[in-house]
């Protein structure tokens, strides 16, 4: 997701003045390509988050397209006052872009988990949220972000996700991607669960259930109108993230089931509301916190 | 004629706070002079044409001074003076913090400090790069220099080399909750800037032709100009009193304020 990203930044930088990048001292073996390709557009600030933001929003005021990259909680948290008054407040272009996304950073231990991020950036007004699940969900929402007018919020994971879209896909912001149309069970999957959807689609499947697999790279605007068709068809639903169980995919979902007025059967897997004090890869911790281990009859009929 | 625009600047902010019962009249009053030299003598601007590409822009980074800055943007021309009325008051234009929305001529939104003077530092650099003539002057308080994203934007435009950029410092000595050096300790402020690679120059903030000639010249690095002033000045009871960093003028007050005013003018 890393290199892909960068690959479409700087193919638009070729004949895109306006695309800057900016960070605040992270990006060792990912953003050197950048960096010598376009040197004047190009600017590590120093670890200083804040001023990252504030200077990518002065660079913006002035016309540049700027994607800020750093680690989830230093470009969301760290520095969240800057996003919310010289980003989102003042409508400014520029793209926040964090990596390690939930227990990415699994063993470097909770001051580099990303659980929050998604609640925070959603509750900001004006920002979108790209939550891509896969190289080719990341190509998609990068490239449309160089036209798309206003602040947006990128959580990437890592390097080395799977590709789970064909090459050919095209994806808008804020836009659901149906994989699978089925009446049984709905597994609706964001950022970097996405894989993990696909795994329990297939294992369902083969277990002669009919299942919808849908992947949800905007939670900002969420794309209700996928979430609506599950709804009247009586679908129960499940959402898979590696978030907070408060304020991430689930709770966006579950906000549409809500106003519906029409109850179905819904689960949220998603980490639950406490900090990792545990030590482990991303694939331990997924175990520990099992995300990564649901039975069909705990979700659907 | 400096005396009358500057005088009106203040009487309008008298009128303002009086009227919405806001606060920080004192802190818009030691920022007048500045406010006044930057908009009638150094900037390159155009009310009528308040967007023009390559015109100087200025960030107020103390934004809890906005009356002041509507007030000497109104006398400029950006907007008709009755816009003042309608300064934090029900069914308002113009909030007690900025918004750039709001009315012409404002820069940026702010309220929060020791934002501005990051802003300052991208507009410089985009200017640069793209071979823009305008310069960038952002105005900020003494207190909001306690802020330590303040000193994370000075370190970069002193690294990059921002010529452009220029800072003034409303160094009025008292801050939200008591004297500015007994709360935190810049004592040595021109010297903190000087030691962070800026050009610094310390000038009386009320004395105009003083402002006007350290907001000339073309600096090699950027430049931080210390203007000395007097919180509330202008009007003997407020000046340096930390009361009036959150009262307004009653009745009373606000014709005293204004007739000392109108006897100085």
């Amino acid at each position: 997701m890393r290199t892909m990203f960068v690959n479409c930044l700087i193919e638009q930088a070729r004949k895109d003045d306006r695309v800057f990048l900016i960070t605040p001292d992270m990006g060792f073996s990912v953003l050197e390509k950048f960096r010598d390709e376009f040197p004047d557009r190009f600017l590590n600030v120093g670890i200083a988050e804040q001023n990252a933001v504030g200077v990518a929003a002065g660079l913006a005021l002035s016309g540049k397209v700027v994607y800020v990259y750093s680690i989830i909680p230093f470009i969301t948290m760290r520095c969240f006052e800057q996003v919310r008054m010289d980003v989102a407040y003042m409508r400014t272009n520029v793209r926040l872009v964090g990596v390690g996304a939930g227990f990415s950073y699994g063993p470097a231990g909770a001051s580099h988990h990303a659980i929050e991020d998604i609640a925070i950036m959603r509750a900001l007004p004006n920002m979108t949220v790209c939550c891509p699940g896969d190289p080719v969900e990341t190509r998609e929402l990068v490239r449309r972000s160089f036209y798309h007018e206003g602040p947006m919020y990128f959580r990437l994971a890592k390097n080395g996700e799977p590709r789970i879209h064909g090459e050919e896909t095209r994806i808008e912001i804020g836009q659901a991607v149906w994989l699978r149309e089925g009446t049984d069970v709905a597994v609706v999957a964001t950022s970097n669960m996405l894989e993990s959807g696909k795994v329990l689609t297939d294992k369902w499947v083969g277990q002669r259930k009919s299942v919808s697999f849908v992947s949800m790279p905007t939670i900002k605007p969420l794309d209700h109108g996928a979430i609506d068709i599950l709804i009247q068809n009586g679908t129960p639903i499940v959402t898979l993230e590696e978030h907070n169980i408060i304020g991430g995919l689930g709770s966006a979902v579950a906000e549409v089931i809500a106003e519906s007025g029409k109850g179905i059967r819904f689960t949220r897997v998603a980490i639950p509301d406490e900090f990792c004090h545990v030590v482990g890869s991303q694939s331990f911790l997924r175990k520990k916190f099992k995300l990564d281990d649901i039975q069909y009859h705990e979700v659907a009929n | 004629m400096a005396r009358d625009h500057v005088a009106n600047i203040r009487q309008s902010i008298i009128r303002m706070t009086h009227r919405s019962r806001s606060s920080h009249v004192g802190s818009c009053l030691s920022a007048c002079d500045i406010l006044y030299v930057l908009y009638f003598k150094i900037l390159n601007i155009d009310p009528q044409d308040h967007k023009k590409p390559d015109r100087d822009k200025f960030i107020l980074s103390k934004a809890h001074a906005s009356a002041a800055l509507y007030a000497t943007l109104a006398e400029r021309g950006f907007f008709p003076g009755e816009y003042l009325d309608r300064f934090y008051v029900d069914d308002g234009l113009l909030p007690g913090h900025l918004d750039m929305d709001a009315v012409p001529g404002v820069e940026v939104s702010a309220g929060s400090l020791g934002h501005g003077l990051s802003l300052g530092v991208g507009m410089a650099l985009a200017n640069r790069q793209t071979g823009n003539t305008g310069r960038i002057f952002v105005l900020l308080g003494d207190g909001e220099c306690n802020e330590g994203s303040v000193w994370e934007a000075i370190m970069l435009a002193s690294t990059l080399r921002l010529r452009n950029l220029t800072a003034i410092v409303d160094m009025n000595k008292l801050q939200g909750f008591g004297r500015t050096n007994a709360v935190i300790d810049q004592s040595n402020m021109a010297d903190r800037w000087r030691s962070f690679g800026w050009e610094v120059q310390a000038v009386d903030g009320h004395n105009i032709d003083d402002l006007d000639r350290a907001l000339r010249g073309s600096p090699k690095r950027p430049r931080v100009i210390i203007a000395d002033t007097i919180k509330g000045k202008g009007v003997c009871f407020m000046e340096d009193r930390l009361e009036w960093h959150y009262k307004s003028p009653d009745d009373e007050q606000c014709r005293q304020a204004l007739d000392e005013l109108e006897r100085k003018h």
